[in-house]
């Protein structure tokens, strides 16, 4: 039966039942809170991308970072009581690249838990995943039980501008406790999925790109109304104390938007055909912004463009129903992007139905055997996606000083048949898996 | 192994009733189909030899469906390369008519919210609509029989006029249709039980979410006796998708209910309900089925064997025994694992799938022109598709 862990105590609490059937129940009960010994038959630590296999390998997490990994014979472990799991084969937590879990969630008709997309306006910039996200949403637990510890979550395609996302991890009882970082990139859509019926903007393609120009534009004036008025207070000019006094009103909707244009923030931008992607790519040299291709079904017909221009490419999930802009989607394109040089990261995407949720554990393994490869699918959902993100300090792979997030399978991770038995993230034993 | 058996599809752009009225049993799904879409090449590359193609779930009964083989023969077999019409995929009974059942659905997607043209607004209004239809029937067909007996008895006798609707459902109580019933929740799934009891029919129970809750009763449910004589049973063509919800009455949805319903004795196949999952992953389903504690046989017999029994083709498909259609899937290695793919796919002894040829592999892979044709069936989904909004979406589950 599916046991969900919905609050980090309750969790912490199953953890110990889990440990205890492995016979260490003293241990697991007496061990301190964020440290854990992790054994597995096989540990692929992912470092640098690689699997990194260690046979018969033990990772040992304190105060919720890896302080030790190495070949369980040779590894100096202290001696002291903790929390001890064993499994078959060991990974990194794994990191879901694009998802709205949490925005969206279990249920789909009603109202009350849909919070992924906002229709009463075609750009909002403003809106931030933060705001939305619910932590303790069954569709959250039910990814951590499969082993994802990290979602890139937020605001979902379907509108010009639909908002700004954020890292978490898959454990909290609310936003504060699972934030990894706020603001991380904001979230556009050049596809027909934003385009609208009834007279309404934009209703065609061009119109789409002209309004998201717009916008660009004015948060271009924006930003720059800004930095001649924090110029001014520098050199005690423009106005009198050098206080802000004259400080242009804030916009929070071009606030967003300069962050793009300073390169704090990367736009998303969900694009499928040929013409959607390629308006992408002038849309980024036209104002100069960071872009994150997101589904790129036809990206395949793209590559020479992607690669000149070192455009990081978060691929629709390999299982993704062909149909519509999707028509020509691929298994294997994950695989070619890879293989033309062309940074590929894993993602569960948008359901309005069903399945609720994509798994990326899932949706890697098809790729894997479809051209990507084992070793690269699963770096696209951990260390290469941490890269991608930035968060490659702190996850993406089992290295000492990085957060002791770990996810435990009975078997091949990638087969249909293996199950998660465990979860870690900061050392807690978040979940026993399936 | 066999050709696999897909118990419920969508494919070929399917459109049966329509929403002027909740149960349309009239309907024929075979009147809508377009043989040449592309997903009948894709659930070839799936391995899949025989299908259930059913109109949506919308409805009380949305109409007939129709049991096809799909006969992709190239030329080269000697045959024009096919299937060209809807005739070219039937498959025929003893009487030369195309086999086919009855879809029914309870539930919430047969509910309106608003209901009008009258369609339900509640599960015991789905219920009440149900029976009296029977009812309906019921009295058509002893109609029927009194007009046939007068003929026989050389009395004079006007026919009773011809009602669609009520024939079939007459031919569901005479057990010569089998009724596939989209049910999710506990309660739902017992309800058709109880329908099926007083109206006497055969019913295969489709998708049943949270079948492990009532897996003891579903084992135990006798029913009328089937063809062969035995109790036909409730038997399961369960689906999984990877993770619950979208709806309420999905949202009980467990990777267990497989090996549960097995362990409880009752009947399992699966289905892809295409689009709502991919026909090339059908055997992806029953591998998430082991996963969560469904013996192998089980799962590999619910993808063949059992469903050509639900189909009333337990004789013809779904095993490999003298004198059954050659219809096989050819596999690189177990077909329970991701790293293995169908080969080749053979209806009736021609080969209708070869990876090795490179518009197979498109179809099996995906890219450029792979495509759809036609348009996914939403029926009653109008508040999801503006929802979505395009994103990436299904039907009919």
């Amino acid at each position: 039966m599916v046991r969900r862990c919905l609050a980090m105590v309750a969790c912490v609490a199953s953890a110990a039942g889990f440990v205890a059937g492995g016979g260490d129940s003293a241990a697991a009960q007496t061990g301190r809170v964020g440290e854990v010994l992790v054994y597995g038959d096989v540990v692929h630590t992912m470092a640098g991308g690689k699997l990194s296999t260690i046979k018969n390998g033990v990772v040992w997490v304190e105060d919720g970072v890896v302080r030790a990994v190495g070949p369980a014979d040779s590894t100096a472990m202290p001696r002291r009581a903790m929390t001890t799991l064993r499994a078959a084969v060991v990974v990194p937590g794994l990191i879901d690249g694009r998802s709205t879990a949490g925005l969206t969630g279990i249920f789909n008709n009603q109202r009350e838990d849909q919070d992924a997309i906002e229709r009463s306006s075609p750009i909002q910039p403003e809106l931030r995943a933060i705001d939305a996200y619910h932590a303790l949403d069954p569709l959250v637990g039910f990814l951590r039980d499969k082993g994802v510890t990290t979602l890139h979550t937020g605001h979902a395609m379907g509108e010009v501008v639909s908002g700004q996302t954020m890292l978490v991890k898959t454990a909290g009882t609310n936003v504060s406790e699972a934030l990894v970082r706020d603001g991380v990139a904001l979230a556009a859509t050049l596809s027909p999925a934003a385009i609208k019926g009834g007279g309404k903007s934009p209703g065609t393609r061009g119109k789409l790109v002209a309004m998201l120009r717009a916008e660009l534009i004015a948060g271009r004036e924006y930003a720059e109304k800004w930095s001649s008025h924090e110029a001014d207070d520098a050199e005690g000019t423009g106005d009198d104390e050098g206080d802000g006094g004259n400080a242009p009103a804030r916009d929070l909707r071009k606030e967003a938007v300069a962050r793009v244009l300073r390169g704090e923030m990367p736009l998303l931008v969900t694009a499928n055909r040929v013409q959607d992607i390629d308006s992408a790519l002038r849309l980024q040299e036209e104002f100069g912004f960071e872009l994150w291709l997101d589904s790129g079904a036809e990206s395949y017909l793209m590559l020479d463009e992607l690669r000149a221009r070192e455009i990081e490419v978060f691929v629709h999930p390999t299982m993704a129903r062909p149909w519509s802009e999707m028509e020509n989607m691929s298994w294997t394109t994950a695989g070619v992007l890879a293989d033309a040089g062309i940074d590929v990261v894993m993602q569960s995407s948008y359901e309005a139905y069903v399945p609720k949720v994509r798994v990326v554990l899932f949706e890697a393994a098809i790729a894997a055997v479809n051209g990507l490869g084992v070793e690269r699918a699963m770096s696209a959902m951990t260390y290469d996606a941490a890269r991608v993100l930035g968060i490659d300090d702190r996850v993406g792979s089992i290295e000492v000083g990085k957060d002791g997030d770990l996810a435990l399978y009975d078997g091949d991770p990638l087969e249909y048949t293996t199950r998660c038995v465990g979860t870690v993230i900061e050392g807690i034993v978040v979940s026993d898996g399936e | 192994m066999p050709g696999l058996v897909d118990t419920h599809s969508h494919l070929g752009g399917v459109g049966a009733a329509d929403g002027s009225s909740p149960i349309q049993p009239g309907v024929r799904v075979m009147d809508s189909i377009n043989v040449r879409s592309s997903g009948f090449r894709r659930a070839l590359a799936g391995g899949l030899t025989t299908l259930n193609i059913m109109p949506g779930s919308g409805h009380l009964s949305s109409g007939r469906t129709v049991y096809a083989k799909l006969r992709f023969f190239p030329e080269s077999a000697g045959r024009v390369a096919g299937p060209r019409t809807i005739r070219d995929v039937f498959i025929l009974d003893d009487n030369g008519r195309p086999m086919g059942g009855l879809k029914m659905a309870n539930g919430t997607n047969s509910i309106r919210e608003e209901p009008r043209n009258g369609f339900p607004g509640t599960r015991g209004k789905s219920a009440a609509l149900v029976r009296g239809k029977f009812i309906e029937a019921q009295e058509y067909a002893a109609a029927v029989a009194r007009h046939e007996a007068k003929v026989e008895a050389g009395e004079e006798s006007t026919a009773p006029k011809r009602d669609l609707d009520l024939e079939t459902l007459a031919a569901v109580m005479r057990g010569e249709i089998v009724v596939h019933h989209h049910t999710h929740r506990a309660d739902d799934i017992m309800t058709v039980l109880r329908l099926a009891d007083e109206f006497g029919f055969r019913v295969v129970l489709h998708h049943v979410s949270e079948a492990w809750k009532v897996a003891d009763e579903i084992a135990a449910y006798e029913g009328v006796n089937g063809p062969d004589g035995e109790p036909w049973g409730a038997p399961c063509s369960m689906i999984l998708v990877d993770s619950p919800g979208g709806k309420l009455e999905a949202v009980g949805l467990i990777y267990e209910t497989g090996g549960v319903l097995e362990k409880a004795g009752a009947r399992v196949a699966m289905h892809t309900d295409d689009w709502i999952t991919d026909s090339r992953l059908f055997s992806r389903m029953a591998a998430l089925a082991v996963r969560a504690g469904m013996s192998r046989a089980g799962a590999i017999r619910s993808l063949t064997i059992e469903g050509a029994r639900m189909l009333d083709l337990g004789g013809r498909v779904g095993s490999i025994e003298a004198g059954k259609d050659a219809d096989l899937s050819i596999w690189s290695g177990d077909p329970l694992s991701v790293y293995s793919v169908v080969e080749e796919t053979w209806v009736e002894g021609v080969r209708v799938f070869d990876r090795s040829n490179e518009a197979d592999l498109t179809y099996a892979q995906g890219g450029y022109g792979a495509g759809r044709d036609v348009e996914p069936y939403f029926c009653c989904y109008d508040h999801l598709v503006q929802q979505s909004s395009g994103a990436a979406t299904g039907g009919a589950q």
